[in-house]
């Protein structure tokens, strides 16, 4: 039986191009910023809500075991709903520090939603046109990053903290 | 003398408007290579979010820093993967998209030499 190239050309592509789809079909495209677990934090500088004469660095946070940086603000309905995990892990747990950046944000407001639901919070920064959120690779708020004293970045949590997401924490600090 | 101060004046005017453009065309160029990641298929010049508002910053800050604009998609591609520029480097999970159309085109060439070199030889025969 004589079988023509052409065939056998038309038949691998075909089996080909099934593949590529096929790979493409079982690859997850939602986008997460997951690459950064693994990588340091880059240097940043961070002046306090209330006194611009203060500020932390990346040197601040290599004295603490680990870090809890969570960018937050006012306007961010979500940022509520994490409210009571961030006062459940300050309150409960002492080897994490949890630093929160607020973003784009009135201080006014920022300090009434802190007096309202609570300050969860070892140290309050603002980022008031969003450039350090870059730094952090964050691209929409809330956003959560647990780093270890070497500032290595052990979780990402983008959206709100809930439950299984807080249980993961401590589980991390232990 | 008032004339020379005229002209100096006009002179550092149009030097000023002419580099500003440069630079915004190529803070542009940038933009256009930079997918805004919160939108659905814009990129970070098309897009007026809140994302794309803090990248052009970021960027702006860079270019006057005097980073180039490979830098420039390194220090991006560090915070947010590959997925945030619109042009991919060349790795071994791509090599086939950049290989594949030069190889389909050498390959479609030689078809097309045996083609007609066949139909020529049973012309002659």
């Amino acid at each position: 039986m004589k079988i023509s190239i052409s065939k056998i050309i038309i038949f691998s592509f075909t089996i080909f191009l099934l593949l590529v789809f096929w790979q493409g079909l079982k690859k997850d495209n939602n986008y997460d910023t997951e690459n950064l677990i693994g990588s340091r934090i880059s240097s940043f500088q961070l002046i306090e809500i209330n006194n611009n004469d203060q500020y932390i660095s990346e040197e601040d946070l290599k004295k603490n075991k680990f870090t809890l940086i969570n960018f937050f603000a006012s306007w961010c309905a979500p940022c509520r709903t994490e409210h009571k995990y961030l006062l459940n892990l300050s309150n409960k747990n002492k080897k994490i520090k949890i630093i929160g950046i607020n973003f784009k944000d009135k201080k006014k407001n920022a300090i009434n939603f802190l007096n309202e639901l609570g300050n969860p919070y070892n140290f309050v920064g603002k980022d008031i046109n969003g450039k350090i959120s870059i730094l952090f690779g964050i691209y929409g708020i809330p956003e959560s990053i647990l780093v270890d004293s070497d500032l290595t970045v052990i979780k990402k949590i983008v959206g709100p903290i809930d439950k299984v997401q807080y249980n993961e924490i401590l589980e991390l600090v232990q | 003398m008032k004339i020379s101060f005229f002209l100096l004046v006009v002179y550092a005017l149009i030097t000023t408007k002419t580099y500003s453009s440069e630079s915004q065309n190529r803070l542009l160029e940038v933009y256009k290579n930079l997918r805004c990641l919160v939108c659905q298929g814009q990129s970070i010049a098309d897009s007026n979010s809140d994302f794309a508002a803090t990248i052009k910053l970021v960027v702006e800050d860079q270019f006057k820093e005097g980073k180039t604009e490979d830098e420039i998609y390194k220090f991006l591609m560090n915070k947010y993967g590959e997925w945030i520029v619109y042009q991919p480097t060349f790795n071994k999970n791509n090599f086939l998209l950049w290989v594949l159309p030069y190889a389909v085109l050498i390959f479609g060439g030689f078809i097309i030499f045996l083609v007609v070199r066949k139909t020529k030889r049973n012309k002659v025969n």
